[in-house]
């Protein structure tokens, strides 16, 4: 037998061993990943037309179960744009929290990551304050937001008592009390206390990431700098942003799908109608459309899922064009 | 640019709070005055501190004490990027995400107010250094699509396009393979003999200093043992340490005395000293101060002999030598002379050096103070930059005069002769 053959049989040997120990996980993997996601996509081509309402109907778990007979179709596609506007709501108000959010956050993070970096005194302390909110449950954190920004209305014939400490030191510097996020609130009110949320919310992952790239930058990059005579501002733009860019691209990209499945947090602040007292599913999000429909429609919901899996994968290839051209090694 | 170091100091402070005493002094009341547009070795084991007063003289590390003079100017506290330095670092710390052209271009960009050029002489500059380090074909590369050897030229470019007073490069060579550092190392000296900039390198390797630089400067513990021309240096050493750092193979140490104006190596007595005091001496011999002699006075157990061509290098062995093994080197044609277990030699007077066993500087002797003292006086004369340090040696705490020779470190575990 020659030395070649003899590698390729103790390889494949070995391979059948390295098979056995990753089964477990594997069907772990099959069981609650891939099978999941081939259902979803399955379901959601499923229809039938339900002669009690006159309407085709997408796919019902409980009805499927009963002997309900589905047949493929695109229905559920184009329920999911033509039952109201609340698709359209829900994707306007995901685009525009992460695309503003995104960036405020990647900038936000950057400087705070610098400034840890540069600092020796209580370098520790400022590491686990920015941290806190990575183990803070996201829920708990909503809820003290929204009491933050509250107001309080004892009765409707009196004007609105300002109890939430953001309105507090408004007043107390001379300004007017913003209703954030009570009854009658404005959508610009709701959507600031949100960007304030998610980005602080989204910090510490960031600044994390970020420092992490910044401890491995090679110091003689930043001695060379200074030899070569460039000002702090230059050697952070010219130098530390392109030494730094894989680490902002995986943080941007991440952003985005992160920022694409918003739910937590409005669900932390407004509670599960998705919006202020008055106005449910005024800051509905696509996560929040989904489970909207999840009880009784499975179908639509899987059509909605689907359809936000293609805007996250158009928006990384994106990304990953960008960060290809912009990328430096 | 004359470069002067004046009682140039650095003590790193202890790292840890509990050791206060474990400060470092890597540089110690550091004198040395460069003469202007000289290529100048910095040489030394590491933890010597020459890389400490190389980034000193950049400014990127402020000294402890003393001072830094460029010329008549004071630049003890001018920040790098004010001192007119160009600086090559040890891994070049060539900006990965730049062209080869943008790196050399980033300094000058970076100039302000009246010094700052257009964008045409910029360019024009850029092309023009890189046409002298010869790296003009590659500008629009990135620094990882080049060689090491590339990368190093890069690194002198951009060190070298702000028209620097003082260029100094951090080991240059030593991340290059053998090949291409003989290579860039003649490339260092066409560059600087073409710019006429006062150039200071560090190394730990002698030969690489020795090979190219006008002026060499042996460092230990942070003090100048000697400085002054390469052969000088290596032919009249000041002390042991010099003596044994400058030289491959390196030199010969024996155990010696004096006494009665007679040498002894061991027992044997291998030449007269007239003059110099009885004293328990280190006794240097260079390879090549050995003449293969059947009369010779110093006899050595032959081990083995390294053909090297032209040359060959005798092994033998000595219970005196405080080298595992004795290494001479003699001409191919002697070889036939040798015969039997037995080697015999008689030594060059002036490959021969005498070192005190305490103090480890040097005892001349008979012709050598003459020699020696004509060889100053002419290098004053000369104006030749010279200077080798006076007095006892820096020690670290474990470096104490040696005593332990090649015979007695083959004693056995217990003290016992290893019988054969």
């Amino acid at each position: 037998m020659s030395r070649k053959e003899k590698t390729v049989k103790k390889k494949s040997k070995n391979q059948w061993k390295a098979w056995l120990y990753l089964t477990p996980m594997l069907i772990l993997l099959l069981v609650f990943t891939v099978w999941p996601i081939f259902n979803t996509v399955r379901i959601s081509f499923l229809c039938r037309w339900n002669p009690d309402l006159g309407a085709i109907v997408g796919y019902n778990y409980s009805d499927a179960m009963n002997g309900a007979k589905y047949q493929f179709g695109i229905n559920n596609f184009i329920n999911v744009f033509t039952t109201g506007d609340s698709f359209l709501t829900a994707l306007g108000n995901t685009m525009l929290l992460t695309v503003l959010t995104v960036p405020i956050s990647t900038m936000l993070a950057l400087l705070i990551a610098v400034a840890l970096n540069s600092i020796k005194f209580l370098k520790k302390f400022f590491q686990t304050v920015f941290f806190l909110p990575y183990v803070t449950n996201a829920i708990a954190i909503g809820m003290v937001f929204a009491a933050m920004f509250g107001m309080v209305w004892p009765n409707l014939a009196r004007p609105p008592v300002s109890v939430g400490i953001i309105n507090t030191i408004i007043e107390a510097f001379g300004g007017k009390y913003i209703n954030w996020v009570d009854s009658g609130s404005s959508y610009w009110a709701n959507i600031a206390v949100l960007v304030i949320y998610i980005v602080w919310n989204a910090l510490p992952f960031k600044i994390l990431v970020l420092l992490g790239g910044l401890q491995n930058v090679d110091k003689q990059y930043y001695d060379a700098a200074k030899v070569d005579g460039a000002s702090r501002w230059r050697t952070f733009w010219r130098v530390t942003v392109p030494l730094l860019s894989p680490m902002i691209a995986y943080v941007v990209i991440t952003g985005f799908i992160g920022g694409f499945k918003e739910y937590t947090s409005i669900v932390g602040i407004f509670g599960d109608s998705m919006g202020p007292y008055g106005a449910p599913g005024k800051l509905n999000t696509m996560v929040g459309f989904i489970y909207d429909s999840i009880d009784n429609n499975q179908g639509k919901a899987s059509a909605a899922a689907l359809i936000l899996f293609a805007i996250i994968f158009v928006v990384t290839m994106i990304n990953m064009y960008v960060s290809k051209k912009k990328v430096h090694y | 640019m004359k470069v002067v170091l004046e009682h140039l100091t650095k003590i790193f402070p202890s790292r840890s709070k509990k050791e206060k005493n474990a400060e470092v002094v890597a540089v110690n009341d550091f004198n040395l005055e460069i003469p202007d547009g000289k290529l100048i070795g910095l040489l030394g084991p590491s933890g010597c501190g020459k890389s400490t007063t190389l980034f000193m003289i950049s400014g990127l590390q402020e000294p402890t004490g003393g001072k830094i003079y460029f010329g008549d100017d004071d630049v003890t506290k001018l920040a790098p990027e004010n001192r007119g330095i160009g600086l090559v670092f040890q891994n070049y710390a060539l900006y990965p995400h730049m062209t080869v052209q943008q790196n050399i271009l980033f300094p000058l960009q970076n100039l302000k107010g009246k010094e700052r050029l257009s964008k045409e002489e910029m360019l024009k500059r850029v092309s023009e250094v890189a046409k002298l380090v010869q790296i003009d074909e590659y500008m629009n590369r990135k620094p990882s699509e080049l060689s090491g050897g590339q990368q190093q030229r890069v690194a002198i470019a951009r060190a070298l396009v702000k028209m620097p007073r003082v260029l100094l490069l951090d080991e240059p060579l030593s991340n290059l393979d053998a090949r291409l550092r003989l290579q860039t190392r003649e490339e260092i000296r066409r560059i600087q003999r073409d710019t006429q900039i006062t150039t200071i390198f560090v190394t730990h390797d002698q030969e690489e200093a020795m090979s190219i630089s006008d002026y060499i400067v042996v460092m230990k513990l942070g003090v100048v043992m000697q400085a002054g021309k390469p052969q000088w240096v290596y032919d009249d050493p000041a002390n042991l340490f010099v003596a044994k750092f400058l030289g491959t193979p390196p030199i010969n140490v024996f155990k010696g005395k004096v006494q009665g104006g007679k040498l002894y190596i061991g027992e044997e007595d291998v030449f007269d000293v007239p003059g110099v005091e009885d004293q328990d001496v280190y006794v240097g011999i260079r390879p090549e101060g050995f003449l293969l002699s059947a009369e010779g006075r110093l006899s050595c157990t032959l081990s083995g002999v390294d053909v090297m061509g032209r040359d060959v290098s005798v092994v033998s062995t000595n219970g005196a030598s405080f080298n595992p093994v004795v290494r001479s080197i003699i001409s191919a044609d002697e070889l036939k002379n040798i015969s039997g277990d037995t080697v015999r030699f008689n030594l060059k007077e002036h490959k021969v050096f005498l070192f005190n066993r305490e103090t480890e500087s040097r005892v001349y002797f008979g012709g050598q103070s003459a020699a020696h003292a004509e060889k100053l006086a002419e290098m004053e004369a000369e104006g030749t930059f010279h200077a080798s340090h006076e007095g006892a040696l820096p020690r670290e705490a474990d470096d104490k005069p040696k005593t332990e020779t090649a015979a007695s470190r083959k004693r056995g575990l217990f003290g016992r002769k290893k019988s054969r």
